[in-house]
């Protein structure tokens, strides 16, 4: 794949930036152009696809994905933003080979249908036991907001974070 | 059976490792781009690939001059040009390719083409269309000739351009193959179909164009029509490498057909006490430059124009006109979904003007088992529709308006303080035709193989049946399961190298594969039996291996004329009711519950049928309240998700259900279809509660803020 991005701009004019990615713990050097946002870097450079592109403008939340433990939209990230800081993606969740929690409560309460929301909805939801914020079903449902799902799963989304938040106590 | 078994692509679908259309890669592949049209109407008068050729990392650049085959497609009438030629008829319809080394590399090569067109007379008003006998179809109902009654109620009635809107865009993977075919990895609803169309157009053989359906990011009918399977086997073939096609959002927004807009005259006559006598309808549908399905959407408005109601006195007109705007065609519910707004909308007038509930005028002209619809077709299986009603009407309504101002209209935005709040209730009853009807030989194949692995029996099911989230796959391992006994089900990856499965559309697939595998694996089971010796033993020699067709009951063409005929082969029946709250001075709406009764025959899979219930009822939500392609003078004004708005999580309330289970006997298990019917009755049932609340007519869907505060 040519690594040139240059929209029109003379190539002379666009940064090309080194940047080091640390992505699920593992340390990625990439020369990219200035422009690349980190999503298209997770995808295309560093071949993780479990972060999803729904809109590329930070309207569905299907990018979702971890930095420095807050949930970020990777669509609206410029990859050279992420220099030094630890990128969580859904890929990453998982330990040793045993869903996360939340993966496994998506699962149970089949809170998806096709699953092309569940990567941003579960990195969501993770975040949001972190935060404290789902305190309620109420609270779940406002700060679950910028997650999209066309399928329609939202109840079953609520009363996985729920069963989530109930077990491991990370919530009020 | 009838257990909630979990998805086996769940684990998958939960880490990240299920693999979509677009998450498809090839070392050296290419990328595809499409140029498409700016004009809604225009003569092409040139086209200059030049100075895209000219750029360092493009491939190909390909127009109409380069379609191998056949230079048109299209699902019923092969209308629908492969690129424009000559003349484009829609804004965004493809006129040139690119194929390139990178994504934007493409992209921008595309826009470096030079096409000079000649911009003419775009026709956008499907009414005009109609004046101009520009039709894909007219399809009249004529039943009795009593057209006058003591109580009469007229409607006009509008429903705005929805969109699917999956959240995974339209992407696929072409791989050139060493026979010159083509091997495409693509997200669609029908494999076989799509084969169908390609390859004509490559000027292949069917067996060199094989397609296995890779991740689908959602469906809802506007997988149903080609988006760029040929476009990305052309550019494949042309450059001999892998190409990949992803379109963004925006592009998504026209690179598939939408629903279609409906313009609706109804009047209905009835008698003091609220019996209805007659029901005259024009139901206008515009479809847009293509047929699409259009003919199926027409055929749907028409025999169920009058919803599940019974009357002996019926004229409908359902058309669908060609017309300059973006292409309509199948989506959830397709037709059955704009005339079920219209004639539950009516039911409301009438009821107000029999001094009767929306329940009562509902349950006194309910159909049941026995009735007969107004294309003459006996409803011959159970229909308890009065029944549904009552469960309905008896489930507790929800706490009276919450003091709590956030949880008003407008949200934590607290933009109230609630004294201009006030709550609705409305009810809403739909009526769906499951699989494809008006005699289409609708069928589905499925190959079931029993085969030793590791000492134990092994079941794999191999149909070409597109899973796209409404659980499919499960239901083909639950049915093999059951049927033949053996825990370990493997269902492999649909694709062509099996028969065809038909569209996983029209809610058919549990129904028609459904039967395939139950009917493979009987054969299988026969085998057995008549082998007598026990399974471990049989398998030593082989594996045992049954392909087998299924066919639900036949169907009829609607009469062109009167409209009559037996053109369903199951008919399946959902309830709403709606309780809302709207702040009439700004005209925002809350949904604060929904309850649904449906009758799905035979619960196949909780879970997954609560699945379907629940993302039914909110694309009905959407409709009821948000969601338009806003189109003007051919031109789509809000192509994203920023300005076309679909439910959140805020938007959808809590459910209350209740799942019936009256079988067909016509169906395998009894079941009846369950992803459409809840699309149909939502959207009226929200449309009567703010009716309810505001005390406004509100004749058209989307209901948006300035249609209640500037009312
Ligand atoms: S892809 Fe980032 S928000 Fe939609
Ligand atoms: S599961 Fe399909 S978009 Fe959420």
């Amino acid at each position: 794949m040519a690594d040139d991005m240059t929209g029109g701009v003379p190539v002379a004019t666009v940064a090309r930036v080194g940047v080091t990615l640390t992505v699920n713990g593992a340390d990625y050097r990439l020369d990219l152009d200035s422009r690349v946002t980190l999503l298209d870097a997770l995808r295309d450079r560093l071949g993780m696809t479990g972060t999803k592109k729904g809109c590329d403008q930070g309207a569905c939340g299907a990018c979702t994905v971890m930095v420095d433990g807050k949930r970020v939209l990777s669509c609206l990230t410029l990859a050279a933003q992420c220099e030094g800081k630890d990128v969580t993606t859904i890929e990453g969740l998982a330990a040793d080979g045993v869903l996360h929690a939340m993966q496994e409560a998506f699962v149970r309460h089949d809170a998806f249908q096709c699953g092309y929301c569940t990567s941003g909805q579960i990195m969501s939801a993770v975040c949001l036991l972190a935060e404290g914020r789902a305190g309620s079903d109420d609270a779940i449902r406002q700060f679950m907001s910028g997650n999209l799902c066309r399928c329609g799963a939202y109840g079953n989304i609520v009363a996985a974070i729920r069963e989530v938040r109930d077990a491991g106590g990370h919530d009020a | 059976m009838g257990a909630s078994v979990l998805r086996p692509d769940g684990a998958l679908k939960v880490s990240g490792e299920f693999a979509y259309s677009s998450d498809l890669w090839l070392d050296g592949m290419l990328w595809g781009a499409t140029l498409r049209s700016p004009h809604p109407s225009a003569w092409i008068r040139s086209i200059d690939i030049g100075p895209a050729l000219a750029m360092p990392g493009v491939y190909a650049v390909l127009t109409h001059e380069d379609v191998p085959g056949e230079k048109f497609y299209g699902l019923e009438n092969k209308d629908q040009p492969v690129l424009a030629i000559d003349q484009v008829r829609y804004q965004g319809e493809p006129v040139a390719l690119v194929a390139a080394d990178h994504p934007e590399t493409a992209r921008r090569a595309a826009d470096a083409i030079v096409v000079t067109y000649g911009e003419r007379e775009a026709v956008t008003d499907p009414r005009v269309a109609l004046e101009r006998r520009m039709l894909v179809r007219h399809q009249p109902v004529r039943v009795g000739s009593t057209f006058s009654a003591d109580v009469v109620v007229t409607g006009e009635y509008e429903v705005g351009m929805q969109d699917q809107a999956f959240l995974g865009p339209e992407s696929g993977l072409a791989v050139p193959a060493e026979d010159g075919g083509v091997d495409l990895y693509i997200a669609t609803q029908w494999l076989h179909v799509d084969q169908g169309q390609v390859a004509p157009c490559l000027g292949l053989p069917p067996e060199k164009v094989r397609l296995t359906l890779a991740g689908v990011g959602g469906a809802f009918g506007a997988r149903e029509d080609l988006s760029m399977q040929i476009h990305a086997s052309m550019l494949a073939l042309r450059t001999g490498k892998p190409v990949k096609m992803v379109y963004g959002r925006e592009e998504s927004f026209f690179g598939h057909v939408h629903r279609h807009p409906a313009w609706m005259r109804y009047e209905h006559g009835a008698t003091l006490d609220g019996r209805l006598v007659y029901v005259k309808a024009e139901i206008l549908l515009d479809g847009g430059a293509y047929t699409s399905s259009s003919p199926a959407v027409v055929g749907n408005a028409a025999s169920l124009g009058v919803g599940p109601y019974e009357v002996d006195n019926v004229h409908i007109d359902a058309y669908g006109t060609f017309t300059n705007n973006p292409p309509c065609g199948a989506m959830r519910g397709f037709g059955a979904v704009q005339a079920c707004y219209a004639y539950e909308s009516q039911m409301d007038r009438l009821a107000a003007a029999c001094g009767l509930t929306p329940v009562e005028i509902r349950i006194r002209n309910a159909v049941s088992q026995g009735s007969r619809l107004a294309t003459g077709q006996v409803v011959d299986t159970p229909a308890p529709l009065a029944e549904m009603l009552r469960d309905l009407d008896a489930m507790p309504l929800p706490e009276s308006v919450s003091r709590d101002l956030r949880d008003l209209p407008g949200g934590v935005g607290q933009t109230t303080h609630g004294d201009g709040v006030r709550r609705g209730v409305g009810y809403g009853v739909g009526i769906k035709n499951i699989c494809f009807s008006e005699g289409f030989d609708d069928y589905s194949t499925a190959r079931v193989r029993v085969e030793l692995l590791g000492g134990e029996p092994h079941v794999l099911v191999h149909t070409a049946a597109a899973e796209v989230g409404q659980g499919l796959v499960i239901i083909q391992a639950q049915i093999a399961r059951t049927e033949l006994g053996i825990d370990h089900v493997t269902v492999a990856p649909a694709d062509t190298q099996v028969g065809s499965s038909g569209s996983s559309s029209a809610s058919r697939q549990s129904y028609v594969t459904g039967g395939a595998v139950k009917t493979a694996c009987e054969a299988v089971r026969e085998r057995i039996e008549k082998d007598g010796r026990p399974l471990e033993v049989i398998l030593q020699d082989g594996p045992i291996e049954e392909t087998r067709e299924y066919r639900h009951r036949r169907t009829f063409p609607m009469d062109p004329v009167t409209g009559q005929g037996d053109s369903h082969t199951q008919l399946a029946l959902c309830v709403h009711r709606a309780v809302v709250d709207v702040d009439v001075e700004l005209g925002l709406v809350k949904v604060v519950e929904l309850a649904a009764v449906q009758d799905v025959g035979k619960i196949l899979n909780p879970l997954a049928l609560e699945g379907q219930i629940h993302g039914g009822t909110a694309q009905g939500l959407g409709l009821a309240l948000m969601e338009e392609i806003q189109v003007r003078d051919g031109k789509v004004l809000n192509p994203s998700f920023t300005d076309y708005l679909i439910p959140t999580i805020l938007d959808m309330p809590p459910m209350q259900l209740k799942i019936l289970e009256n079988p067909d006997p016509n169906a395998p298990y009894g079941l009846r279809g369950a992803g459409e019917p809840p699309t149909l009755s939502s959207t009226p049932a929200i449309a009567a509660a703010v009716r309810n609340a505001t005390g406004l007519p509100l004749s058209r869907v989307p209901i948006r803020p300035q249609d209640i505060a500037l009312a």
